[in-house]
């Protein structure tokens, strides 16, 4: 992950998406209109999300076979940067329904979910405040952070399917899957899917490198 | 002692410890009945069912809270100590969690009872209300248990048990909220299908996650 070439990219998918997304060419739709172009920067923030909290998951596992405390601080960066990017996908979502629904928040289960969701990972960032041991507080929160990610799934995945939603993929409302997606849109929603979710591995991999220099100062202290 | 062996002595252990002291028991058995109590010189009387329904919900959610948080946090550091060296962390966790659910059981049963006693409110399919509230009781115990396991490990796990826990079971009371309300409104049973086959699978999940995390909690 030390190569240049994955971040350049980066910078590049990112730039294109955001000058793309706003001038490009996007059908026409009733109620939509424009803010259709929300698609290329609402939705890589869920992805960046979700790629970032199966990170996080996955170092907690790493962290319970290792012990290895890098682990743990991989675990614990990828966690806030996910928070970070759910918090984005909930504005940009809330500024679209804004517009389109009539009311940033209307009780969506969508909406209720990502929010539970999030309430979770705070949960897990207090519970790492309360403790003071390090390899103690690594183990503890690893545990929460993997009991809590298989329910986070059924409650982003499976439970807003069950009702009805005014969400686009829900309902019967055309979605961004390969079927529903109108073809001109896709040139830049897959880029700008890719590219966000490189820049937020590279924001985690630059957080976490301060942290462990910041680790190696106070043992030199 | 092989696993099923140790599960059954330890819940044995657990129960004649309640028995014993009954000191727990009869705090939140006392704990449900005033929380009803309270609610009922508060609303008087509640005439629309979804309200009906979600004021139950709320009792048993902080019922369950208190009842399960000391599971861990009652017992001294070096009983527990003297326990991880008998038997294997599985059983402990098994033992805790059907001990749990069989409290969840009664408590729930009571609370149903002394909740339809002082706010009457015509059930369209009671016995179908009755599994969701016995659906319940599973899945907070089995939620509850782990977190205040994991709770119990940092000073202050009272405080913390209800930060942890309560995001994680929202997803469990919706679906059981509307469960309910579906049996409260006389649906056909059908109609409701979906929803156990989530609490069953959900329940599931956190037992197995359960058992595997919990050798790494215990370890101090």
């Amino acid at each position: 992950m030390n190569k240049i070439w994955w971040k350049i990219l980066a910078i590049v998918l990112v730039l294109f998406s955001i000058v793309a997304g706003f001038l490009f060419h996007v059908p026409a739709k009733p109620i939509l209109n424009e803010t259709i172009r929300n698609i290329h920067f609402h939705v890589p923030m869920w992805f960046s999300m979700i790629v970032m909290l199966t990170v996080s998951f996955i170092y907690s596992i790493r962290f319970l076979k290792s012990s290895n405390e890098n682990d743990d601080l991989m675990a614990v960066e990828s966690a806030n940067v996910g928070i970070i990017f759910g918090v984005l996908g909930l504005v940009t979502g809330a500024v679209w329904a804004k517009f389109t629904w009539g009311e940033a928040w209307s009780n969506d289960p969508k909406q209720n979910s990502a929010a539970i969701a999030l309430l979770v990972y705070l949960a897990y960032l207090v519970l790492r405040n309360a403790l003071e041991e390090e390899q103690k507080r690594g183990r503890i929160s690893a545990v929460y952070n993997i009991f809590a990610f298989p329910i986070m799934v059924v409650l982003l995945f499976i439970l807003p399917r069950m009702t009805d939603s005014l969400h686009p993929g829900n309902g019967g409302n055309p979605g961004f899957n390969t079927k529903d997606m109108a073809p001109e849109l896709r040139p830049v929603f897959y880029p700008a899917v890719l590219g966000w979710i490189l820049m937020s591995t590279w924001i985690t991999t630059i957080r976490y490198r301060i942290r462990k220099v910041e680790n190696k100062q106070h043992e030199n202290n | 002692m092989d696993l099923i062996n140790q599960v059954k002595f330890l819940i044995r252990k657990e129960i004649m410890l309640e028995w014993r002291s009954k000191y727990a028991l009869n705090g939140i058995l006392l704990y449900v009945v005033s929380t009803v109590f309270v609610c009922y010189l508060a609303f008087r009387e509640i005439s629309s069912a979804p309200t009906w329904n979600a004021l139950f919900w709320i009792i048993m959610l902080f019922a369950s809270v208190n009842a399960i948080t000391k599971s861990f946090i009652q017992e001294s550091r070096a009983r527990q100590l003297y326990y991880y060296t008998i038997t294997s962390p599985q059983a402990i966790i098994i033992s805790k969690i059907v001990y749990n659910i069989m409290l969840m059981l009664l408590l729930s049963v009571i609370a149903l009872g002394f909740y339809t006693l002082v706010f009457k409110n015509p059930l369209g399919d009671p016995l179908f209300y009755m599994l969701a509230v016995l659906l319940g009781s599973i899945s907070f115990a089995s939620v509850f248990t782990m977190i205040s396991g994991i709770a119990s490990k940092a000073s202050n796990g009272g405080g913390l048990m209800a930060i942890l826990s309560f995001p994680v079971i929202i997803p469990l009371l919706v679906v059981l909220i509307k469960l309910s309300k579906n049996a409260m409104d006389g649906l056909d049973r059908s109609v409701s299908y979906d929803e156990i086959g989530v609490l069953l699978a959900i329940n599931v999940i956190v037992v197995t996650t359960s058992l595997l995390l919990f050798p790494y909690l215990w370890r101090d």
